[in-house]
């Protein structure tokens, strides 16, 4: 895991969102924490590098920006790892991740049996709609298998980023 | 559906390759708005413009640094399922979305007879008895204990970017993404 010190967690703190739009956008970030211009740029690209950030930039609106979908697809847990690789080279697929069902005990078993077959679940987007269920039908196609296909509806959510549990993180 | 909505329209060519380009980040140049400027054939100053209006009409939900929860250890990552009756989904939703624990809520379509579930909220988390105590208490502050619900925790992620709506030609990857 990524050791961070206190100005990398006042950048991630203060600027999940709310990056100045101006012509020097680090210089004014460095104004606002107190240190150069030279130190955000390059605490930016080690976070990046290390993995700790996806990128710095705008997060699109799925709804406005395109057309998006989730995607599931029950697969044996054998053959997950190379499903999901078909899953990745598929173009348009950004997020893609195993999840197990927590088989909780207020459930009725039948229930479990059925749903629970659902294991790899990925976001497909592309330019518009027709594009998008040309490559939903042609993955699949290639998988042999039938996709749940879970466009959204509504969305509920204003996307803040997320505060980070520092302290809890330090506990063990 | 979703919708491919134009809010923008007619979007113009430099535009649309903007948009490309900001999907794989901002450079981390000391004026990023110039670097990307000179890639798409406009003035620094229109492609700030341009990335304000996006911001303004919500095409653009926030401008800042995207984190990779699990890099930082918050690996616990809940995806919790609600087979809520229609006619309470736009209000139930709107309340799940204002628990601070609740990092996205949406409502789908069910797909019967094999998905029942209309709505669809994350809960990210350091663990997950923590996350699951923090659904124990959401479910009874907002008393859904009659709701059917699932929680599906992630167990790997083969693929974590930002999603990429312009055509693929259009756009250059910066950067290969790495599973967490």
């Amino acid at each position: 895991m990524a050791a961070l010190d206190l100005l990398d967690r006042r950048l991630i703190d203060a600027y999940q969102r709310g990056l100045p739009i101006c012509e020097r956008p680090y210089a004014a970030m460095a104004e606002q924490l107190g240190v150069s211009e030279d130190e955000v740029v390059e605490r930016l690209q080690s976070l990046q590098d290390e993995q700790v950030l996806s990128r710095v930039g705008p997060v699109f609106d799925h709804a406005r920006a395109g057309a998006s979908l989730l995607a599931a697809v029950a697969v044996p847990e054998a053959e997950r790892d190379e499903v999901a690789a078909v899953i990745n080279r598929s173009a348009g697929v950004n997020h893609n991740y195993a999840r197990e069902d927590l088989a909780r005990e207020d459930l009725a078993r039948e229930d479990q049996a059925r749903e629970h077959r659902y294991n790899l679940w990925f976001v497909m987007t592309a330019a518009d709609e027709g594009e998008l269920e040309a490559r939903l039908d042609a993955l699949e196609a290639e998988l042999g298998k039938p996709l749940l296909r879970l466009p959204m509806l509504e969305g509920f959510h204003i996307d803040l980023g997320f505060p980070i549990p520092w302290a809890e993180l330090e506990v063990p | 559906m979703s919708r491919s909505l134009s809010i923008t329209a007619p979007e113009t060519q430099a535009e649309h390759r903007l948009r490309a380009l900001l999907e794989s980040g901002l450079p981390l140049t000391p004026r990023p708005w110039r670097t990307l400027a000179e890639q798409c054939a406009m003035s620094e100053g229109e492609v700030m413009a341009c990335v304000q209006r996006w911001q303004e009409v919500g095409l653009i939900k926030r401008m800042g640094l995207v984190v990779r929860h699990h890099a930082l250890g918050v690996c616990a990552n809940a995806m919790v399922v609600w087979d809520v009756p229609d006619e309470a989904v736009g209000e139930l939703g709107r309340r799940l979305a204002a628990e601070p624990a609740v990092t996205l809520c949406y409502r789908r379509p069910r797909r019967l007879p094999d998905w029942p579930y209309n709505l669809f909220c994350m809960i990210h988390g350091t663990r997950r008895d923590r996350v699951l105590a923090t659904l124990d208490e959401i479910v009874e502050r907002q008393a859904l204990q009659a709701i059917p619900h699932r929680v599906l925790f992630s167990l790997k992620a083969y693929k974590q970017r930002g999603g990429r709506y312009t055509r693929e030609d259009d756009s250059h990857d910066r950067r290969t993404p790495q599973p967490a």
